[in-house]
């Protein structure tokens, strides 16, 4: 009876640790996390700790949340016209759209253009130009595919 | 409950499923490897164990334990690892969200802690995310000359990529299993959700909308992506009409000018402080020290010493590089043999000033593997012209394989043996 009892709270302690080899395998892992995250937040401590908190948070409950609403919406707003099959044609060219203007965001916003004429001897001028191009180019591709399929299909005699 | 995000009737995309996130967390896991590896080389690159004058991170401790003898050839080595660094790290930012994006489920998931060790997994996913967007967001802005990071780049991004590193490779042992065994159902053509119907929180949406696109349909939007990404970059790596295919990153498109000194420039002289009065020809001296004392040398002083030739890139840590200029000058080997070094010892590292007034590395320190390469040149002509003012006139370091900013302008000391 008694070696029972201390079986079921053994398979208890179990259910509340996890898996030992987990636990050993993020030991590890946190011990070398912690070695250079000292290092890390050596300077400006609170700051970078901000950043690297701060970027999963704004991405995980900012940027996702946002960009998917704006995807549901547009889905329904398709929809609701019936065109609900077009969702790939406004997706496609408006996903690929954000994203270079994500990721060259301060090229193109213009806030880095002195420092980037200064520095390099090169025009920061025009990338927000080069980025609208590239976007209704996106949009006029997407457009022409469209079209195309929509195209009345000639039917064999 | 739908109404929450941590019902799992919230999450409706069908596209999301375990097989989606296995075959990113696999492109993602060969990626991220990659990027880990180049980045330590130009870590490694810099000679940060060679001089306090090279190395941005002098508490790097234990991490700085596989540096080594940063080699001279191939010539184009540090422009392959840094291109192949930067381009690729643009690339997988596509990936790296649609990942995010597959798994975001879990974030709400309830019970938040199931038990100790899933505690401890979830606090390390905060490293792991934290992690990858931080050195993401850290090298784009930094390509983009875009400080708005708290500090310098090099210690944030180097210390910020080993707290990333913990916690992946605990991750992949964590996950690869399952993230292989998935994509092997998928290559044999099994229906999804049969195999996994025992594991709770599958990432399967029990009550899907009807699709908008296929899972095929969201793979070629990712790699779409990655695609837009990586031919508006790739060409910075390279000159000419490559170049102008880069219409959106810092370094595509035209060249800053004309002629023999019409390449890419990465600090013009304006922007580091140079005063032209001091860069003057008639004012300008060269200081060379060495065991057997001091010598001063003149322009036309150096001129007069045996000129070298050596065809040689540019490549900047920002990853765009030229391709190979055709510079002109006084070998550094025989500069160090004025000043004692003319045994048959090896050559002595050596300690270079600039003229710059402002930025980093304008004392820098280079190893005696490289004073010693033929091709290592204190050069004074660039494509058969003398150099311009923002490639350093009179003269500058060029030495193969090196980190561009390790290529001193506008030098005015050479101090050998002095490290």
């Amino acid at each position: 009876m008694r070696r029972h009892m201390s079986l079921m709270s053994l398979g208890r302690l179990r259910a509340v640790v996890g898996n030992p080899f987990q636990l050993l395998l993020l030991a590890c892992s946190f011990a070398l996390a912690g070695y250079a995250g000292v290092r890390l937040l050596a300077g400006e401590t609170l700051q970078v700790a901000l950043w690297f908190v701060g970027s999963a948070l704004l991405h995980d409950l900012v940027l996702l949340p946002l960009y998917a609403t704006v995807d549901r919406a547009a889905v329904r707003l398709l929809g609701a016209c019936g065109r609900r099959d077009w969702t790939p044609y406004v997706r496609v060219p408006a996903l690929l759209s954000c994203l270079l203007l994500l990721v060259w965001f301060p090229l193109i916003s213009g806030r880095v253009d002195a420092r980037y004429a200064g520095a390099t001897g090169l025009s920061a001028d025009g990338f927000l130009a080069r980025w609208l191009l590239v976007t209704a180019a996106l949009f006029a591709a997407s457009a022409l595919l469209l079209a195309l399929r929509l195209r009345p299909r000639r039917r064999p005699r | 409950m739908a109404r929450f995000p941590s019902s799992p009737a919230f999450w409706r995309s069908p596209v999301r499923g375990p097989r989606f996130t296995s075959v990113l967390g696999l492109v993602l896991l060969a990626g991220m490897s990659v990027l880990f590896v180049t980045g330590l080389l130009s870590y490694a690159a810099y000679n940060p164990d060679l001089s306090q004058v090279n190395d941005q991170t002098p508490d790097k401790g234990l991490l700085g334990f596989y540096l080594f003898a940063w080699p001279t050839d191939p010539h184009w080595l540090y422009r392959l690892t840094q291109g192949v660094h930067v381009t690729l790290g643009l690339a997988l930012v596509p990936v790296l969200l649609a990942k995010l994006w597959s798994v975001v489920p879990r974030l709400f998931a309830l019970p938040p802690v199931r038990s100790l060790a899933h505690a401890l997994e979830r606090l390390s996913l905060l490293l792991l995310v934290g992690g990858a967007l931080f050195e993401f967001v850290t090298g784009i802005l930094n390509v983009q000359l875009d400080y708005a990071f708290p500090g310098s780049f090099y210690p944030l991004h180097l210390y910020g990529a080993w707290v990333f590193l913990a916690a992946f490779l605990a991750h992949v042992v964590l996950k690869l299993p399952a993230a292989l065994r998935n994509v092997r159902a998928l290559r044999a053509g099994l229906e999804e959700g049969e195999e996994q119907q025992a594991v709770s929180g599958t990432l399967l949406a029990p009550d899907p909308d009807p699709p908008t696109m296929s899972r095929r349909g969201a793979f070629w939007l990712v790699g779409g992506g990655s695609a837009v990404l990586f031919g508006t970059s790739v060409g910075r790596s390279f000159d000419g009409p490559l170049r102008e295919t880069a219409v959106l990153s810092p370094h595509g498109g035209p060249e800053p000018g004309t002629g023999p000194n019409g390449f890419q420039i990465n600090k013009t002289a304006a922007y580091v402080g140079i005063d032209p009065r001091e860069a003057a020809p008639e004012a300008w001296r060269l200081v060379v020290t060495g065991r057997s004392g001091t010598v001063r040398l003149s322009l036309a002083e150096l001129r007069r010493l045996p000129l070298h030739s050596a065809a040689l890139p540019i490549a900047c840590v920002e990853g765009w590089s030229t391709a190979d200029q055709w510079w002109r000058g006084v070998r550094l080997r025989d500069l160090a043999a004025l000043v004692g070094y003319d045994g048959p010892e090896d050559p002595p590292d050596v300690l270079v000033d600039s003229l710059q007034r402002r930025g980093a590395f304008r004392r820098a320190a280079l190893r005696g593997n490289q004073v010693g390469d033929a091709r290592s040149l204190l050069a004074l002509d660039v494509n058969g012209e003398p150099l311009s003012a923002d490639h350093g006139r009179p003269a500058r370091v060029i030495v193969p394989a090196a980190p561009g900013v390790l290529n001193t302008k506008w030098v005015t000391r050479l101090d050998f043996g002095a490290l």
